[in-house]
């Protein structure tokens, strides 16, 4: 299927006009469409494509009398494609129709489009805002605008975040948060329950926004820096989409050893956090030895990250135009002997966790998010993998892992041991695409010199660790953003996460929540 | 069960194998501490961190802290699970608008004599965040701070040494 078909099929079968179709670069196609088409275009592409929303964001134009613009995007893992739908919006009258009763998976970001932009989606269900607290931000001051300004109107509006409430009797809420008992990140949870299942779960987020995707605004390249920042255990996810989107601009080729080298710390990064988390999940079911085991190899990896490329999180490694390190000879065989005792642990890791029946009764059954629901809500990443959707950035895109012989991580049951098995065979993926990559990188530089800056639009994408990580990137003609949407993929699964544990008791939360492992940071931006 | 007597020995005693850096400085450094905290707070500090907007890496090197190879709880220093329990509050992150009201509440909730230290560049005065329309000037601007421990994020060995100077003062 070419996108020249899908869009004949769009004109003729559902009477869209297209006002204009172009393929910026090779993996994008922006698909100018009416404002008021933009609704039934979305909904032909999430049945036709298969696939949710992956991005849904708008853009402030009136410095350039072209009004602010919303962009749709939806991936085709068959074309290898992105597709963009583009629409102009009035800035007199800014408002444009609800996607979300045709695409679930768009509500999220309509809500973020509204608390950001000041644009209305009408007849959208639900209009709260997701960042801007109500309790210490006024109504009528939209961040993301042109015209904002940091200083004043500090009066905080009077309407209170309305969380759903479940009535009848017995029936009671728990809320939790922001503040937790362990050492993590804030939100706020409320459990309404009725005995010991849980009948409705409101996850209440923005405790840890900071207002980065303004902080892009008017930054160059250096501001790598500032996206390893968005989410702190992402780092690499992060610089390395936000670099690729910029090199898309700016034209800059990426040496191959530069890709490789990036690969690996991609790689690196995957290792560390989801040892993390199979320890996680251990020690949220009171399973403390593994746990303390898993603590042990994320050190181990973490170390050897600062043995390589002086970061225990591998900032600053990524960089524009490649990498700013290299690996001689003697990091190569030292990245080595710790990957094999690495596989030596993970080995007995599995015997202890697979051969404890009061463990896998814990995980097994638990938490079961099905695939319709992972698809209408647009999850990504280990979570839809472990529901039964075959997504990976990984398998569509990249070329260094197709020589690698990349192979999806699979599950389909959807529960906390699928996602515990999806971690563990990533695992050891990892540590085999690493030995791989280290045997195909050839020599040369790692870092393309001399770029120049100029203006553009481009999406930057990569498969990080939790799932995908996109970062679209608007630049003016100095070079300079003038708009940068991230979406991290926690934004998406935290509502995966309110799903799967309905019906399941207060106590198994945890494990629940350990086993999606999202980011705060990374969802609130 | 057998995998795990295994392997319990197999390990052995972590915290003495600390490869990457001169281990005898890190526990010395670690000895030094528990004899200060012993003397000064009856034993063993107690620490409750709160996120104020921080990316998750600061949180992720203070729960290194407790690793087996780290294992800072051997020097009397623990983590605990409210503020009512706690000597010291340790918060990361620039304080974004969100957190102000919980950050202020958390401080409030400690028993007298308390004490706040900031960990990671944002705490001190934003780091990479200074300018946002969405954070405070740092944790200073809302509770007061008696130490700062730089770096983004620092690492355990950071911490330790850093509590350590600070105690001796």
């Amino acid at each position: 299927m070419d996108y020249c078909d899908l869009l004949t099929e769009l004109t003729q079968q559902h009477g869209i006009s297209i006002c204009k179709a172009e393929e910026m670069h090779p993996d994008e196609v922006y698909i100018r469409v009416e404002s008021r088409d933009l609704r039934a275009a979305a909904a032909f592409m999430n049945k036709r494509l298969r696939a949710p929303v992956s991005m849904l964001f708008a853009q402030d134009r009136r410095l350039r009398n072209e009004g602010f613009a919303v962009y749709c995007v939806f991936l085709s893992s068959q074309m290898k494609k992105w597709l963009f739908l583009c629409a102009s919006i009035s800035a007199g009258d800014p408002r444009f129709d609800s996607l979300s009763d045709v695409v679930y998976s768009a509500a999220l970001f309509e809500r973020e489009i509204r608390e950001m932009f000041g644009i209305e989606s009408v007849n959208s269900t639900d209009i709260r805002r997701i960042r801007l607290h109500e309790e210490v931000w006024p109504q009528g001051r939209f961040p993301l605008r042109k015209d904002f300004k940091a200083e004043g109107g500090a009066v905080p509006s009077q309407v209170h975040y309305g969380f759903t409430r479940v009535e009848g009797e017995g029936v009671f809420e728990v809320p939790v948060g922001p503040v937790h008992a362990g050492v993590i990140g804030p939100g706020h949870f409320r459990f309404s329950s009725a005995g010991e299942p849980i009948i409705n779960l409101e996850i209440r987020l923005g405790f840890t926004h900071r207002g980065v995707e303004k902080l892009f605004e008017g930054r160059h390249h250096d501001a790598a820096a500032l996206a390893e920042c968005v989410a702190g255990d992402s780092a690499v996810s992060h610089a390395v989409s936000f670099c690729h989107a910029l090199e898309k601009i700016y034209k800059v080729p990426v040496p191959v050893r530069g890709r490789y080298i990036r690969a690996i710390c991609l790689e690196l990064e995957r290792l560390y956090n989801h040892a993390n988390d199979i320890g996680g999940i251990a020690v949220d079911v009171g399973f403390t030895f593994p746990s303390a085991f898993c603590a042990i190899i994320k050190e181990t990896v973490q170390s050897l990250n600062r043995e390589l490329f002086n970061h225990r999180f591998l900032k600053g490694v990524v960089c524009c135009g490649g990498v700013t390190g290299d690996l001689d000879d003697e990091r190569m065989r030292l990245l080595n002997s710790t990957l094999k005792a690495v596989r030596r642990d993970l080995g007995e890791l599995k015997e202890m966790l697979f051969s404890s029946v009061s463990f896998i009764d814990r995980v097994d059954t638990t938490g079961i998010l099905r695939r319709k629901t992972a698809e209408d809500l647009g999850v990504t990443g280990v979570a839809a993998r472990a529901s039964g959707l075959h997504v990976d950035l990984r398998k569509d895109f990249n070329d260094i892992y197709e020589i690698a012989r990349f192979r999806i991580a699979q599950e389909s049951s959807g529960d906390v041991l699928a996602r515990l098995r999806v971690r563990i065979s990533e695992f050891e993926e990892s540590m085999r695409l690493i030995d791989e990559f280290a045997h195909n990188m050839p020599s040369g530089p790692v870092r393309a010199e001399g770029f120049s800056p100029q203006a553009g639009c481009a999406l930057g994408y990569t498969e990080g660790w939790r799932g995908p990580v996109l970062y679209w990137i608007e630049t003016d003609p100095s070079g300079a953003i003038d708009r940068c949407k991230i979406v991290d993929p926690s934004f998406l699964n935290w509502q995966g996460l309110a799903y799967c544990v309905l019906g399941e008791i207060i106590p198994d939360f945890p494990v629940c929540n350990k086993s999606f492992d999202l980011s705060y940071s990374g969802s609130d931006l | 069960m057998i995998t795990i007597l295994k392997n319990r020995m197999l390990k052995g005693v972590l915290t003495k194998k600390i490869a990457w850096a001169e281990p005898r400085v890190y526990e010395t450094a670690g000895a030094e501490l528990k004899a200060l905290i012993a003397k000064k707070f009856g034993r063993s500090l107690n620490i409750r961190e709160v996120d104020a907007g921080s990316c998750a890496a600061c949180e992720s090197e203070i729960i290194a802290c407790s690793n087996p190879v780290y294992d800072i709880q051997r020097f009397g220093i623990n983590f605990v699970a409210s503020p009512r329990h706690a000597d010291c509050l340790l918060v990361t992150g620039p304080v974004s608008k969100n957190m102000v009201l919980a950050l202020k509440s958390t401080y409030d909730a400690m028993p007298g004599p308390k004490f706040v230290i900031t960990l990671g560049d944002c705490a001190f005065d934003g780091g990479p965040f200074k300018g946002s329309y969405y954070i405070e000037h740092g944790a200073g601007s809302i509770v007061p701070v008696s130490l700062h421990i730089p770096g983004c994020p620092p690492d355990p060995e950071t911490i330790v040494h850093s509590l350590l100077n600070f105690l001796k003062i």
